[in-house]
């Protein structure tokens, strides 16, 4: 069992996925065709989390590019707790050694691993931390969060690694980027997608219900609603995803950097070989299944389809955060889940992006706290710690 | 039966810019040594991100100006996947769905006359690198220094109807980037893919076409086409052989095509959308900004320089380098009639650069210090000799004019006092000339005028000493 890839400082309290660049730090996104891959930068996260003075401890062990349920893929082995599948970043927050993680969420894999393991994860708006320094997968829904035990600790990390990033493109320039957690729940309007709902187990079920009677003790309003849509999100993201990272994945070629293949006499060889035996298969299946998508005769039907459920779903859920402040939904389907066969990934993932695609999908900020997710208009993830941490204070 | 020659172009133009399309690296002329100019951008690393190099944008747009072609309001950046060494993500960013250009056209004017070719599109993209294969030692090598250097790709509609017309086209476009400061359009960053296939004289139905590849020279891609040409001809009139659409490379050295064994036709790019770049929008002001700053056309500056009365040899001059015209144009603002100007830089400037084995088209010189100059001399401040020496000067060690005529006593000479004083010297020290000289023998007035030279060291103006020896031998008639 493998928590760290790689250790920093002993003394670091903040442990860093290793899908997220740092400097010198060899990386591995969980992956045999990274093999001895040494970054020329940090991400800017990374710089920004040292430059205010916090020490990295070490580069946390991922599912291979991120794309599993929550690191059950790593080529150094699945991490678990007490039998069941855990997340190495958020098991370690949870035994208190480290104060905070940052992980790159692009499938739901940190804020899954959160909800199980008892701690915190945020997800911010699309474009509030830089990806500057992230192995890239899916490209327009990715971003660096930060896993902690409470949503004080979270707020704080986060307000240190946000920020406009000239490097990124898609850094979005924001008024403000202090988080509060003191906004309260009092009178606040949060609704549960019935359709996310009714697709998880009894006992996630329980989870939400005893977190929406919480809400409501504290003052909070909830009701059920329905957005139609959300199988619709749950298929595009799946599209959308795989087909970034069917085309970010082409780069592990073998010619420049990373794993190569003993057994190649020309440069087909050496590309076909060093893939084969350098990815695994649910890395292979995402991008057979991205490259499916994108090929000519598909798509119109398939890839530009999912570009417009993306506004269509963005539209929805903005019609929705006109009534409603937050959205309250399960993380994930089930409790707990046990180590399975990597020939089921593919649908496992499937099936789970369902609870976690349209905060992916539209960019709007999410939030694992207390087992459960919640969801917030873009920007509003003050929203989203001040509902936590008032239940939190609640116990 | 006739046939009628139908040919489309692809033309890939390397854009002069100071940095790579996407990264801070230096732009196409730069580097010295192979992966000289790499950064983990440009190399494909993973966790870079590109970022857009707003100068792109616009010298894309000023070719669709000269090109007459709409300029898109909205365009989008697309990544093409497929797997070559060169192309270090795999992937080559380019525009597929909404390229900046569309609709534009332009006139080649042949012996056969004037006819218009239709653009289709122009895009922007980025250059892949290069692979150098070593036969010694059976290795390939992979250098980067290209990669994302930015590119325009001009597609024309398939309106050439002979080579000739496809030569003038590519030079005309050529003369009219480097004019504009687009593209430097030196050897290698100006390629084409030259389509062509052949259809009865008459009808409207394309032909089956091939393909020819990433070509450079004017030549080569001149016999390519007639070789192609005649293939085609020789196919379609005596059953030779039966043509298919396909890619065929052309070998120099033997002078023919061959057909490539091709998987690029059954390729699949797989496009779509960067998500890492933002679309580009180009609005009024924008466009508006970027006209202006569009330089004058050939045709415009020829114009201009006929006003001013220039001789056509003298255009042409001008006209084949865009600097030697901003120098010029400078000058002229700097008050110095257009005449005078011209003069300076293509007989002064073009000498001394002569003498150093240059042509007048690398000239380099601060315009307002040429002004200086030229002003100096026609004030009579100091002479033409003297005013050469100053820009000799300028040229060679980029001095300042005022103080250098200073420091060599130039600006002295040119007073006429002072050229009085040596007249008078020399008719003092050399009486025997005098003598000659007023007994008859004009030969000796060459000696006295000779002297004088000597004594301000070449300096003097010839015209000022003449005069004033005259005046003074005059008055011991």
């Amino acid at each position: 069992m493998k928590y760290y890839i790689s250790e920093i400082n002993k003394d670091g309290t903040i442990a860093v996925d290793d899908t997220i660049l740092v400097k010198g730090v060899l990386c591995s996104a969980g992956s045999h065709i990274m093999d001895g891959f040494e970054p020329l930068f940090s991400a800017e996260a990374v710089e920004r989390l040292e430059k205010a003075g916090y020490k990295l401890s070490g580069k946390t062990n991922v599912g291979e590019f991120g794309l599993d349920l929550m690191g059950e893929f790593s080529y150094y082995g699945a991490v678990s707790e007490g039998g069941k599948l855990a997340g190495a970043a958020a098991a370690l927050v949870k035994k208190g050694e480290a104060k905070a993680a940052l992980n790159v969420d692009l499938n739901g894999s940190p804020r899954r691993a959160a909800a199980l393991g008892g701690v915190d994860f945020i997800k911010p708006t699309y474009g509030t931390v830089s990806r500057y320094g992230v192995i890239p997968a899916a490209c327009s829904g990715e971003q660096i969060g930060v896993t902690a035990a409470s949503a004080e600790a979270a707020a704080e990390v986060l307000g240190v690694i946000a920020g406009h990033d000239d490097k990124d493109g898609t850094s979005l320039p924001q008024a403000s980027y202090e988080y509060k957690t003191d906004e309260g729940v009092k009178g606040k309007k949060i609704a549960v997608i019935s359709e996310l709902f009714d697709a998880a187990s009894d006992e996630v079920k329980k989870t939400v219900e005893a977190y929406a009677e919480g809400l409501k003790a504290e003052g909070a309003e909830v009701k059920t609603i329905s957005l139609e849509e959300a199988k619709a999100a749950q298929l595009a993201w799946t599209v959308l995803s795989a087909a970034e990272s069917c085309n970010n994945f082409s780069r592990y070629d073998g010619v420049k950097f990373g794993y190569r293949t003993p057994d190649y006499k020309n440069i087909d060889d050496l590309y076909v070989n060093t893939r084969t035996e350098g990815l695994n298969f649910l890395t292979k299946a995402t991008v057979l299944y991205g490259s499916n998508v994108l090929s000519k005769g598909r798509y119109f039907d398939c890839y530009d389809k999912a570009l417009r459920i993306r506004r269509l779903v963005s539209e929805k859920m903005a019609e929705i955060f006109k009534e409603f402040d937050a959205v309250l939904v399960p993380a994930c389907g089930e409790a707990s889940y046990e180590e399975y066969d990597i020939k089921e990934a593919f649908e496992k993932t499937y099936k789970e992006a369902l609870f976690t695609a349209i905060p992916s999908i539209t960019g709007i900020p999410a939030m694992a706290t207390g087992g459960v997710q919640l969801m917030a208009a873009a920007f509003g993830e003050s929203t989203l710690l001040s509902v936590a941490a008032a239940m939190e204070r609640r116990g | 039966m006739k046939y009628e020659i139908v040919i489309g172009l692809e033309t890939h133009v390397e854009l002069s810019t100071n940095s790579k399309i996407f990264c801070s690296c230096g732009g196409h002329s730069s580097p010295i040594e192979p992966n000289d100019c790499v950064c983990p951008a440009c190399a494909g690393m993973p966790g870079m991100l590109p970022v857009m190099n707003k100068r792109v944008v616009e010298l894309a747009v000023q070719a669709g100006l000269l090109l007459n072609c709409e300029i898109s309001k909205y365009t989008t950046f697309d990544k093409k996947s497929y797997y070559y060494p060169d192309l270090p993500a795999a992937y080559q960013t380019t525009q597929w769905f909404h390229p900046i250009c569309k609709n534009g056209h332009v006139e080649v004017t042949t012996k056969d006359g004037t006819r218009e070719i239709g653009i289709k599109q122009i895009h922007m993209e980025e250059d892949a690198g290069k692979l150098v294969h070593d036969e010694w030692t059976d290795t390939s090598m992979v250098d980067f220094n290209r990669t994302s250097v930015p590119l325009i790709e001009i597609v024309s509609h398939p309106d050439f109807r002979s080579a000739d017309e496809v030569l003038t086209y590519l030079k005309n476009l050529k003369a009219m980037f480097r004019f504009a400061g687009i593209s430097e359009c030196e050897e290698g960053a100006m390629r084409c893919d030259v389509n062509i296939s052949l259809r009865p004289e008459g009808t409207t139905e394309l032909g089956v076409r091939t393909e020819m590849k990433n070509m450079s020279s004017l030549v080569s891609i001149e016999r390519a086409i007639k070789y192609e040409t005649a293939r085609h001809m020789d196919a379609l009139e005596r059953n030779t052989e039966v043509l298919v659409q396909e890619t065929r490379r052309w070998d120099d050295t033997k002078g023919r095509t061959f057909s490539m064994r091709n998987k690029e036709t059954a390729a699949d790019y797989r496009y779509f959308p960067d998500p890492n770049l933002m679309p580009i929008v180009i609005d009024d002001e924008w466009l508006g900004e970027i006209r202006d700053n569009l330089p004058a056309s050939i045709e415009e500056k020829t114009a201009e320089y006929k006003d001013y009365g220039f001789g056509d040899k003298e255009i042409e001059m001008l006209i084949s380098e865009r600097g030697l015209c901003a120098i010029l144009d400078a000058v002229v603002d700097g008050g110095i009639s257009p005449k005078s100007a011209a003069a300076w830089i293509l007989t002064e400037c073009a000498g001394i650069l002569r003498k150093n084995g240059e042509l007048v088209g690398s000239l380099s010189i601060e315009p307002s210090k040429l002004v200086t100059i030229i002003k100096m001399v026609e004030e009579g401040k100091i002479n033409r000799g003297g005013g050469k020496k100053v820009l000799a000067a300028v040229l060679e060690k980029d001095v300042d004019p005022v103080q250098f005529c200073k420091d060599n006593s130039l600006d002295a000479q040119a007073d006429e006092g002072a050229v009085a004083a040596v007249v008078a010297d020399v008719i003092k020290n050399n009486q025997n000339a005098v003598n000659d000289f007023l007994g008859g023998k004009q030969k000796a007035f060459q000696a006295l005028f000779g002297g004088c030279m000597k004594e301000l060291k070449g300096n003097g103006d010839p015209q000022v000493i003449r005069s004033l020896l005259e005046k003074e031998l005059e008055k011991l008639k």
